[in-house]
């Protein structure tokens, strides 16, 4: 155990380490549990004096997302991460940039709602991010890390996916992601683009770069022809079905042609839904799992052809079900779909999602568990 | 081998960096370790936890409802844990925290009086290593040159003059402990 990349990290703080060296122009942030050691760790790393990477606490979450979008609008790469209510805040600013099409990073580490709700951990912004709170026709590609490792892949995939497709990216974590500690490989050192770099990357971008070669750039998401706003959806639209049809990314788990019963699972949810699914297996149940790693957009094809297989699917997440009714629509009416899961903070732990397993497992096919299987 | 550990205590008893430093060691054993907190405002004055998995296979869920061992230094924490002891698991508890011991007789229970010890060697911040010592002893998931090469990895280099101290109190905490 030699290697000097691989470290003991909370996943907040995977997010930082890992947006330094996948060479991030900028983080604006304001504080939030849980997710507060994204800033508390780039401010004890101070990238500033290495990568030159800007850090900036800023006073409020409205600010963060507008810096991000100015940021955005100068082809720069940068990102800024916060939790529930204060994702709640940045809608409008997602809306706009979205409308804009510009790059940025939002990291969304999930607590339980709505309103303040409680610092504990929750998967209730499914819908927030997903569907989303600004106005008009837009998506944003929507991350699900389910480990640390993962946090800190995401960051590299987002800064991919955000330039390629120009329309900012969510990773959506929660809690328990964000502040567990998990052995991780660091990436190396990306060094930041250069002017040039991003002058040819981004020649859309507002930066004043190669003007005497070139017209002026405009960011307005303001139309007053609406047939030209149509036009403008209209591009965008095509832009989502492409991604849509690209960009899917999900995992399965012990899936195979005689799996019989499916749980569809992200984040924390498939890791509680993986310790369940291997007692289960030891019992001899044919179960398997689905676990997206993008959202949106989500794998609905795969989801489909496993419905003509499995007698039934169970829908875990935490939260009182959000996810579960996607997964619905991407059965195509094929199969029944469960939802497990709690909320307001609180997590299902293997032994709750057996429990709900076994409810729906009964349904289909009255068959029942020893008693104290679970204390085995 | 999947040992799933809860540790649970007062905050300020070390309860968390004891669990970051048997993760540490964990890794060195090149091992797939998971460390969860209890985040929440209970670290500040109430009661802390941390549930750490050390594992050959990677670690499904870092949330589990049953522990092989428990590592419980206050009454609260031992009226919350004790049932979720697995059978044919083990509690180790601090003989001067716990007033009323574990009652189950399908567990090993092991005691050990880190806190008296720590109280007489005039330093009380070695509470947790005396702990960890006694655990390592009766469970052996990690060596003691592990441990010590792993706090060498997780302190900065400054406070590397403090880990023969610990080592020591490890070492101490292994002959503490005592079955009940």
């Amino acid at each position: 155990m030699d290697n000097k990349n691989i470290v003991l990290l909370k996943g907040n703080e995977a997010i930082a380490k890992a947006a330094v060296r996948y060479g991030y122009d900028g983080f604006f942030g304001y504080p939030i549990t849980p997710q507060s050691e994204v800033l508390e760790t780039l401010a004890v790393d101070k990238p500033w004096e290495t990568t030159g990477m800007v850090v900036l606490q800023a006073e409020s979450e409205l600010a963060s997302i507008n810096m991000l979008y100015g940021a955005g609008c100068t082809g720069k790469l940068a990102f800024t991460s916060s939790s529930s209510p204060g994702i709640a805040l940045m809608q409008e600013g997602l809306s706009y940039m979205a409308g804009n099409e510009l790059p940025g990073v939002i990291v969304s580490v999930g607590r339980g709602g709505p309103g303040l709700g409680t610092i504990q951990p929750g998967q209730a912004d499914y819908n927030q991010a997903v569907y989303g709170g600004g106005n008009g026709d837009y998506n944003l590609i929507v991350l699900a890390p389910n480990s640390v490792q993962e946090m800190c892949d995401c960051m590299g995939k987002a800064k991919e996916l955000t330039f390629k497709w120009r329309t900012p990216v969510i990773i959506l974590s929660d809690g328990v992601i964000g502040q567990m500690m998990e052995k991780v490989e660091l990436p190396p050192f990306t060094p930041r683009r250069t002017d040039e770099e991003i002058a040819a990357q981004c020649p859309w971008a507002t930066n004043g770069i190669g003007l005497k070669k070139r017209k002026y750039n405009i960011m307005s998401t303001l139309e007053f022809d609406p047939i030209v706003m149509e036009e403008r959806n209209r591009a965008m639209s095509e832009k989502y079905r492409k991604i849509e049809a690209e960009e899917v990314d999900y995992e399965l788990y012990n899936v195979d042609d005689t799996t019989e019963y499916l749980i569809v699972a992200y984040g924390i949810s498939s890791r509680v839904s993986m310790k369940t699914i291997n007692l289960l297996r030891e019992g001899g149940v044919k179960v398997g799992m689905l676990r997206p790693k993008t959202l949106w957009p989500f794998p609905n094809k795969i989801i489909s052809k496993l419905s003509e297989q499995v007698k039934a699917i169970l829908c875990v997440e935490q939260s009182e079900g959000q996810m579960v009714k996607d997964v619905r629509l991407a059965t195509e009416g094929q199969v029944p779909v469960y939802h497990s899961g709690r909320s307001g903070g609180m997590i299902s732990s293997p032994k709750d999602v057996f429990e709900d397993f076994q409810k729906m497992a009964r349904e289909c096919l009255s068959k029942n568990w020893p008693k104290g299987y679970w204390m085995k | 081998m999947t040992e799933e550990i809860i540790i649970s205590g007062f905050g300020g008893q070390g309860v968390l960096s004891m669990g970051k430093i048997l993760a540490y060691a964990g890794i060195m054993e090149d091992k797939q370790v998971s460390w969860m907190p209890a985040y929440g405002p209970e670290q500040r004055g109430g009661t802390a936890n941390v549930t750490v998995i050390v594992s050959d296979e990677p670690v499904s869920s870092p949330i589990v409802s049953n522990y092989d061992t428990a590592i419980l230094l206050n009454q609260p924490s031992l009226e919350k844990f004790e049932w979720q002891v697995k059978p044919g698991g083990t509690i180790i508890y601090d003989g001067h925290s716990i007033i009323q011991p574990p009652k189950r007789d399908d567990i090993s229970v092991y005691r050990i009086n880190a806190m008296e010890e720590a109280a007489r060697s005039g330093n009380s911040k070695v509470f947790n290593m005396l702990v960890l010592g006694g655990l390592l002893k009766v469970r052996p998931i990690a060596t003691v040159d592990d441990v010590v090469k792993g706090l060498h990895k997780a302190l900065p280099e400054r406070h590397h003059k403090l880990i023969p101290m610990n080592e020591a109190a490890i070492r101490r905490g292994m002959e503490l402990i005592e079955k009940i």
